[in-house]
């Protein structure tokens, strides 16, 4: 018959102080991060891009080749880029925190998978002539990407961002003349309509 | 052998625990004068996010914490009462709303608190 021994488990010691501490420093850094990049997408510069895109869809519509109406669309792209990255930092310095710490490494990177894929399909699609599409990719991946960024943000973000999409699937389904004033819409129109309500609501 | 590892191992320790005792000794007598209202996780949560934001709404905060009405809801009132924060209830249509900005009162807790944090850390590394 076998003896039978009673295992008494060791305590796990309580934490020192210190290292609580330290704990207590990570947490209140990690949640400003999370609610800094929760309402940290500038209203006011959703707004600005809506208008520049505006500006861009009338330019845009005056050009007689495919190539002059894409190289006014990517310069537009260009400036929106400049303009939201500008619109984050400011409201990120306003909340004292760094731009790269959360809200800007969040869009960076919801963002740029889509728009990367936009670049080369929109690359394939034009070496096979069907020029027509790209409106709607680009309306349909860029709602894709503001909506899986917009998931840690504020609702009325991926609300947007479904917009984009729903509009970029009508584009693929409305006469080619039409497709610019959808981009005018979506790009400009979206963009002013939800920036209002982001800068209301969320304090810029 | 194996007792006198277990002898090696049980001395280790007690060392360890010694050389713990002295540090959270010279960082206990600061220990009382540690702000109990935001000292509580989901207190401090809140005053962090607030930190950050001029102003939340109620389902902000409730979805940042990941927390639920009620127990938001209690913290909320604490620090409320405590003059942390501030709460204003409008209407927003015809749905109520709820919104939290953090008070000068509030900011300055939470600095207090990070400063007290910090000291703890620097006296523990010093030695």
């Amino acid at each position: 018959m076998g003896s039978i021994h009673l295992v008494i488990p060791e305590k796990e010691e309580p934490p020192a102080l210190h290292e609580r501490a330290m704990d207590n420093l990570k947490y209140i850094r990690e949640t400003m991060e999370r609610a800094t990049a929760f309402t940290g997408i500038s209203g006011w510069g959703q707004v600005a891009i809506g208008f520049t895109a505006i500006a861009s869809a009338s330019i845009s519509a005056q050009q007689k080749t495919f190539k002059a109406w894409l190289a006014v669309w990517m310069a537009e792209a260009v400036i929106a880029l400049l303009i939201a990255g500008w619109s984050i930092d400011r409201k990120a310095r306003a909340a004292k925190m760094p731009l790269l710490s959360g809200p800007g490494r969040k869009v960076a990177f919801s963002l740029s998978p889509p728009i990367f894929a936009g670049a080369i399909v929109t690359v394939v699609l034009y070496r096979a002539g069907l020029t027509n599409a790209i409106p709607g990719l680009w309306l349909l991946l860029y709602g894709t990407g503001v909506l899986t960024g917009g998931m840690f943000s504020v609702s009325v973000v991926p609300i947007m961002g479904l917009c984009f999409m729903a509009l970029g699937a009508a584009t693929f389904f409305v006469p080619a003349e039409y497709a610019n004033w959808l981009m005018a819409a979506g790009f400009g129109g979206l963009h002013i309509v939800f920036g209002v309500i982001i800068a209301r609501r969320y304090g810029g | 052998m194996a007792r006198q590892s277990a002898l090696k191992d049980s001395t280790q320790k007690k060392s360890a625990t010694n050389l713990r005792d002295v540090g959270d000794a010279k960082a206990k007598h600061l220990a009382p004068s540690l702000d109990r209202l935001i000292h509580e996780r989901m207190r401090l949560g809140i005053v962090s996010a607030l930190a950050a934001n001029e102003s939340l709404t109620f389902n902000d905060l409730k979805s940042l914490m990941n927390t639920t009405d009620g127990n938001l809801s209690v913290h909320a009132r604490k620090l409320e009462d405590g003059g942390y924060i501030a709460c204003t209830k409008s209407f927003e249509g015809r749905l109520p709303k709820t919104e939290y900005k953090l008070t000068v009162a509030g900011r300055r807790a939470l600095e207090s608190y990070l400063s007290h944090m910090e000291t703890l850390i620097h006296q523990m590394r010093n030695s």
